[in-house]
């Protein structure tokens, strides 16, 4: 009973901490600044899309939601890409190559890439790759390598080996089997490692903040940190941005909610 | 097949990594010529920065915070939401909602909360009479760091619980029943049969919720950028810092690597107690 009255109230206030916080944003974008500060909590007075359409208006935020679409898709796409062809191989090999391969990556993620903060800025700058959605995905690339190519061969490491081997034998030669055999039946592991990779690239801020200072290059959350400074006192417009930035995450939440908690919890289980 | 990734991730990450090593033996301000000064940069971390050991000190005093109560909270709550009911599902969803939104928006949620004039908080705590309660949660000293601890709770928790609640259904209900046969109560079955089982998966959370936490950077950015007076610095802000506002590039390497040899050794030290608790129970 009394451990009951206590599982109950406990469960409650957690759950209670999350909706209030998310709430105050959903219903402070209809909301003046005012109404915030006073009834936070209360339904808007009048659903007015003032803050939206001041916003889009504005022209501050279409670009950057532009650039985090361009940075984040090419990164998991490239990133999927070229860390399933090593997890391939690794899986694949029959002698040592592959055990020095997967060592290889080891390393990254053995090693924090911190280190790299001071290194990357120094050579994108030398090469021009600073101010460049380019170079973000290429950063991005770069760093989450390891982790993908780790998770990605674990699954591979899990499928029979007789089903390459026959395939093998039919003729098909490594592209057909990685293109036909491998990749539809990592469908899953693909899936959620895309989602994991995602939020990753969409919420990144310290590379971005590092490389790039051009207005029509930022990215959400640079752009958000400068409303920080630009609308100090308005908290219903932060309040409009953030929730325009985190509808992406929000409705892939919604419509991919296994495999966003699979690549979620995949990711730190992993790492 | 391995080409494209082998070449990005050989030019853009272990060679990077190696120039990190050099950086850290020089004086470079990012602009004139570096100048080579040997291992002067590390005896000066380790013996004549103050700032670095505040920093420090912080740091672990924040992971420490946010280890315990983490990993506290998520372990209850999994135990309370064990069972794949309807409710329980629907809780966890609710739980998991935070770790989908950005570091920097949640920053900037909490620095709403916690305004000390217009904030969620304040107003709350006023409104039910606990005036001297209303503190300037981010603002002053004594309580940006433990504010911004708060908020990396709210942030993870839920996707910890998630885990643990993965963990905890592996073990045999057999044991829960054997254990309720003998008549023990809802504590000792806690203590006696799922902390011992659980032991792997709390080495998971626990692992990564301390290396999440040495390098914490968004959160600690959007809500206070260190301040005020560096109570809220942690490391990776420090090296931003020193980098980027102090123009201290060969300094600000040589923090990268002390940063990356002390996530390794803590993840190692932990790796080995929570072994041999393991092997102990066992």
């Amino acid at each position: 009973m009394i451990y009951k009255i206590f599982k109950n109230t406990l469960l409650t206030i957690f759950a209670v901490a999350v909706l209030v916080p998310s709430s105050i944003v959903v219903l402070g974008s209809f909301k003046k600044d005012v109404e915030i500060y006073t009834k936070p909590l209360a339904l808007p007075e009048v659903w007015n899309l003032d803050n939206f359409r001041t916003l889009i208006e504005s022209g501050s935020v279409l670009t950057p939601f532009k650039n985090s679409v361009i940075v984040a898709l090419f990164s998991v796409f490239f990133t999927i890409l070229f860390a399933s062809l090593v997890a391939y191989a690794i899986a694949r090999s029959v002698t040592l190559s592959g055990k020095v391969l997967f060592g290889l990556f080891a390393i990254g993620l053995a090693i924090p890439g911190q280190v790299n903060i001071i290194p990357i800025f120094t050579l994108f700058t030398k090469l021009g790759l600073n101010n460049s959605l380019f170079g973000l995905i290429l950063v991005n690339i770069a760093l989450t390598l390891p982790i993908s190519v780790f998770i990605i061969s674990a699954f591979f490491k899990d499928l029979p080996k007789e089903m390459f081997e026959v395939a093998s034998i039919d003729g098909a030669n490594h592209w057909r089997v990685y293109r036909s055999i491998a990749m539809p039946l990592a469908r899953p592991a693909i899936g959620a490692t895309s989602i994991f990779l995602f939020v990753i690239c969409w919420n990144d801020l310290l590379y971005p903040l590092m490389l790039i200072n051009e207005l029509d290059k930022k990215t959400l959350p640079l752009t958000l940190i400068d409303y920080r400074g630009e609308f100090a006192t308005s908290y219903s417009m932060l309040f409009t941005a953030i929730l325009f930035a985190s509808i992406p995450m929000v409705l892939m939440y919604i419509f991919a909610q296994r495999s966003f908690i699979a690549g979620l919890t995949a990711g730190a289980v992993k790492g | 097949m391995a080409f494209p990734a082998l070449a990005i991730y050989s030019f853009l990450y272990l060679y990077p990594a190696l120039t990190n090593l050099l950086y850290a033996t020089q004086r470079w301000d990012g602009v004139t010529t570096p100048e080579f000064v040997g291992l002067k940069n590390f005896t000066n971390l380790l013996t004549n920065d103050d700032l670095f050991l505040k920093i420090l000190g912080n740091n672990v005093r924040f992971s420490l915070i946010v280890v315990v109560a983490q990993t506290g909270f998520a372990l209850l709550f999994a135990t309370f939401l064990l069972k794949n009911t309807k409710t329980n599902i629907f809780l966890r969803t609710v739980y998991f909602f935070p770790t989908i939104l950005s570091s920097v928006s949640v920053g900037l949620i909490w620095t709403f909360l916690y305004d000390p004039n217009y904030g969620f908080i304040n107003a709350t705590l006023k409104a039910i009479g606990l005036d001297s309660l209303a503190l300037n949660w981010l603002g002053d000293s004594r309580y940006s760091l433990y504010a911004v601890a708060v908020t990396q709770v709210w942030f993870h928790t839920g996707q910890m619980v998630v885990i643990y609640v993965a963990g905890l259904q592996q073990i045999p209900a057999e044991l829960y029943e054997a254990a309720e046969v003998d008549g023990a109560s809802r504590w000792q079955q806690f203590k006696n049969v799922t902390w011992p089982m659980a032991l792997p998966t709390t080495a998971v959370v626990v692992a990564y919720t301390t290396i999440q936490t040495f390098r914490a950077f968004d959160l600690i950015y959007a809500m206070t950028q260190g301040g005020p007076l560096n109570s809220s610095d942690l490391l990776v802000t420090m090296v931003f810092n020193t980098a980027f506002v102090g123009y201290k590039f060969g300094y600000a390497a040589t923090q990268t690597i002390f940063l990356v040899l002390l996530v390794l050794l803590v993840t190692w030290l932990q790796r080995r107690v929570l072994r041999v608790n393991d092997g102990m129970k066992k």
